[in-house]
């Protein structure tokens, strides 16, 4: 298995946009189904102990992924995603927000645009994201929210449990 | 959020948050033209459209949020950008990396065994 794959993250200030390219060591096929089939999804997007479970997920333009990060106590936050183009193996776009366990949209947060490329090349899959913020407000306010939700959570413990897989 | 609001926040709040002062385009074009040359108020508000009283409520903001350096020269005050200040945007920053690499070694894993479960 190759051992370092390739990951870059940078924000552009002047457009409160994140991006983040990440190499994978798999087919084009394998990486696009991981983020677009949601039994695939739920077991990565969201780093443990918390989970992803999603609730509904119609991947079309035009629909949604409903889903809740789940976290260790069993505390729910809820999020949205309105899928707004689709070209299959290549790119998808959506709408990210945040909601209720019924999809009602909390308006007291800021959404933001995610743009996310698939491409293969020499046996490697490239995904680039980039993620579009109204301003740079909103990018904290966002990620004071990851906070909350115990999104970041030291690798050093989840580096043992993948070592222990192998 | 309008300039105004800003400074009402940071009077009232006298929250000086680094990221406040950087969320204006205007703020954040003072900092790009005090990163090389130190600049007196006037100096800095000839670049800009906007009424000198204007520039001056946005210098103030930078000043009270510790991201410039002053010098006295005669009567003159020459401002500068304070660096080290900057620095903090990308410590934040580096956290929301580790963000992204979290997910995707859980994403490795799950792609080596999408891999051998087809084996």
């Amino acid at each position: 298995m190759k051992s370092n794959l390739l990951m870059d993250f940078s924000v552009d200030k002047e457009n409160s946009t994140v991006n983040v390219k990440k190499e994978f060591n798999a087919s084009i096929s394998d990486v696009w189904s991981a983020w677009t089939e949601p039994e695939i999804l739920d077991q990565w997007w969201a780093p443990a102990p918390w989970k992803s479970r999603t609730k509904k997920m119609n991947f079309k333009e035009g629909g949604q992924r409903l889903y809740a990060m789940v976290g260790p106590e069993g505390e729910e936050h809820w999020a949205l995603a309105d899928f707004t183009s689709i070209t299959p193996k290549t790119n998808f776009k959506y709408l990210d927000a945040f909601c209720d366990s019924e999809g009602n949209l909390n308006v007291d947060f800021p959404r933001s645009d995610w743009d996310v490329s698939f491409d293969e090349q020499n046996g490697s899959t490239f995904v680039n994201i980039a993620i579009k913020h109204e301003n740079l407000s909103d990018l904290e306010k966002i990620i004071e929210m990851g906070f909350k939700e115990g999104f970041t959570i030291a690798v050093e413990g989840l580096d043992k449990i993948f070592e222990a897989k192998k | 959020m309008q300039p105004n609001d800003c400074v009402i926040k940071l009077t009232f709040l006298m929250k000086r948050d680094i990221f406040q002062a950087i969320a204006d385009p205007t703020r954040r074009a003072i900092l790009v033209l005090v990163t090389s040359q130190a600049l007196t108020p006037n100096a800095i508000a000839e670049q800009f459209d906007t009424t000198r009283q204007a520039v001056s409520k946005h210098i103030k903001i930078l000043n009270e949020c510790e991201l410039l350096e002053q010098h006295k020269v005669g009567r003159e005050i020459y401002y500068q950008l304070k660096i080290d200040k900057m620095k903090e945007i990308d410590k934040w920053l580096e956290q929301f990396k580790e963000h992204w690499e979290n997910r995707f070694n859980q994403l490795d894993q799950v792609l080596i065994n999408l891999k051998s479960l087809k084996k």
